[in-house]
């Protein structure tokens, strides 16, 4: 407070900031909170991990994702093969390695489809509200209503198990959450002053929605795109499940789990392994989201 | 209240058009048809199957036929099992799949209530984290994990219960619980975050200071306002645990609707596809309809915005 109050009226003094005063801006102020959750930096660390792990650790791997050593079939966990070899002689490790970069990618790449979607949807449904928020709206809430995992699944049986086809499908899904919250949050945020402002100025609607409306909604999209991801790699992974997902012998970590669950009387580390990889990718991404959620301090509408 | 109703009766009416005439044309236009696995079918047996069917009908005409005949509560023949019409094949495995996904929600509301709840009235202590512990628990360890490693553990190594399969009540028990913990979790912190809301009132403190007892606050007072979120999950969470038994019925062997319809889909029998999404979209629209009802009831601030 020491600039607060200079003792001589002329000549103020270079200001000294403590470190109380220097630059607090509102994402400085959510990352230390964020550093302070404990179980989300768990989750941010493990998923670096995991990540890291995925994308280059195949890179120093002695052994391909179909490559047999059949005088090691379905042999346990050892030296050799670290997480053992399924009943083809593969090592799981490396299997699960590759099946990370599905899982992870799909993962990912679904999730930008239903932030893009469900950004833009919102933000128009937001921002014009009156007949076209009611209309654009409607049609959300009927979508919400349909089985849509039922059509996914039918979509995967007829048109071949394409991996393009499954991240669209996927994130066709998933965008309805996301434009409900960006709607809401740009009704709010479309009254303030800056955007009067910035109207005034004689700016376009693109650019008043895209340069400031959105920018000032970042928190929350952040935050449930956090939240999305580990729906869209659990919606994956039913499929892969029921067969439907990324093909053999390439697999996922779905495809993994539904091979280890069909053999894990015999060989139980096949389906422990790639669970509790999966589980725990899944526990990081959520500690993670929700650590965000209490940073950003985004209320949510739902709970 | 009236209003209310009609006016979520028409859109489940218009989404449930618009469901079957979308699955319709899809499986129209999908490359291979139901005959087309048959090996050895010459030109003119194929013809004749088609007809026997009314696939060799313009399209437009097939719609309007079956959209006639659903009206007369009719779902056609199956074309994958030429001695059973879909509605018997319906009707013999639905009440399978009624039976998990009823015990599931039972399951989940018996496990989820009162653990929410005591998280809820004993906030931050102990119980409250171990609550939500288990909570990230259950929703992030997939039922396709859970399911295989319980099976592992008490069906295979313990033998306490059959692995897989639908005869004795014991049987209930393991799919039931799988699919019950995954819809435990959100129940539980639905009902810990509506609860906390509704004991932070000051109808509540009138209620303390009227010297009324924990338990008469907690299940006289807090409850009704404290379950809302609740009752709106309930929409989602039941369409939820009917796809989630797709999964639950392949880990377990249980003959119902789910299994049958990925079947069906790989087999390209169409009416079946068609009769089975159907009843499914149907049966989640019910439900999602008498959940919205059943929150209007409880809040009025939903039925008067309407």
């Amino acid at each position: 407070m020491a600039t607060l109050a200079p003792s001589a009226p002329s000549a103020p003094p270079a200001p000294v900031f403590t470190d109380a005063e220097r630059g607090n801006s509102l994402w400085h102020d959510a990352w230390l909170r964020l550093c302070k959750n404990r179980p989300a930096v768990f989750g941010a660390a493990t998923l670096l991990v995991v990540g890291f792990a995925c994308f280059i650790g195949p890179l120093f791997s002695p052994y391909g994702y179909e490559q047999q050593d059949l005088d090691l079939g379905a042999s346990p966990p050892s030296g050799i093969h670290w997480l053992g070899t399924d009943t083809l002689g593969r090592d799981l490790l490396v299997r699960l390695l590759y099946g990370g970069r599905v899982s992870l990618g799909v993962g990912l790449a679904a999730t930008v489809v239903a932030l893009t979607i469900g950004v833009v949807y919102g933000a128009v449904a937001g921002y014009f509200g009156k007949t076209v928020d009611a209309v654009m709206m409607r049609v959300v809430d009927i979508m919400y209503s349909l089985p849509f995992t039922i059509f996914v699944i039918l979509l995967m049986v007829f048109f071949g198990r394409n991996i393009i086809l499954l991240f669209v499908a996927i994130g066709a899904v998933e965008w309805l959450t996301m434009a409900r919250i960006v709607r809401g949050q740009v009704m709010s945020v479309k009254r303030m002053e800056f955007v009067e402002a910035a109207r005034s100025l004689g700016f376009g609607r693109r650019r008043l929605i895209f340069r400031h409306i959105l920018p000032n909604i970042l928190g929350p999209i952040i935050v449930y795109t956090t939240l999305t991801i580990p729906g869209v790699m659990l919606l994956e992974a039913f499929l892969s499940f029921l067969g439907l997902g990324v093909q053999p012998p390439m697999s996922s970590w779905g495809g993994l789990i539904k091979d280890g669950s069909e053999k894990m009387e015999e060989f139980p580390w096949l389906l422990i392994y790639p669970g509790t990889v999966f589980s725990l990718t899944l526990f990081s991404l959520n500690f993670l989201g929700d650590g965000l959620r209490d940073a950003l301090d985004v209320r949510s509408s739902k709970d | 209240m009236l209003r209310f109703f009609a006016s979520r009766l028409v859109q489940s009416l218009l989404a449930m058009f618009v469901i079957i005439t979308a699955t319709f044309f899809m499986l129209r236009f999908v490359p291979g048809g139901p005959f087309t696995a048959e090996k050895a079918v010459t030109p003119e047996i194929l013809r004749n199957l088609e007809a026997h069917y009314g696939l060799d009908q313009p399209l437009w005409k097939q719609y309007l036929d079956y959209l006639g005949s659903l009206l007369r509560g009719d779902f056609g023949p199956s074309f994958k099992y030429p001695n059973r019409t879909v509605n018997e094949i319906l009707a013999d495995k639905l009440p399978v799949s009624l039976e998990l996904g009823v015990l599931s929600l039972v399951a989940a509301l018996l496990i989820g209530l009162p653990l929410g709840t005591i998280a809820a009235v004993r906030r931050n202590t102990w119980m409250d984290y171990t609550g939500s512990s288990i909570g990230m628990v259950g929703i992030s360890v997939p039922t396709f994990v859970v399911g295989p490693l319980l099976v592992l553990v008490f069906g295979i190594h313990l033998r306490w219960f059959n692995a897989s399969g639908w005869y004795s009540f014991e049987d209930r028990f393991l799919p039931c619980l799988v699919l019950g913990i995954a819809y435990a979790a959100p129940i539980s912190r639905l009902t810990r975050g509506g609860m906390l809301e509704v004991l932070n009132q000051d109808f509540i403190r009138t209620a303390r200071a009227k010297g009324a007892s924990e338990i008469r606050i907690v299940f006289k007072h807090a409850l009704r306002g404290g379950l809302l979120p609740v009752v709106s999950f309930l929409g989602p969470a039941i369409a939820g645990i009917l796809t989630g038994s797709f999964v639950i019925e392949t880990i377990f062997q249980i003959p119902g609707l789910g299994r049958e319809f990925v079947n069906s889909a790989f087999n390209r029998d169409y009416t079946l596809v068609l009769g089975t999404v159907i009843l499914y979209a149907g049966l989640i629209m019910s439900l999602n309809l008498a959940a919205d009802l059943t929150q209007a009831w409880m809040n009025p601030k939903v039925r008067l915005e309407g």
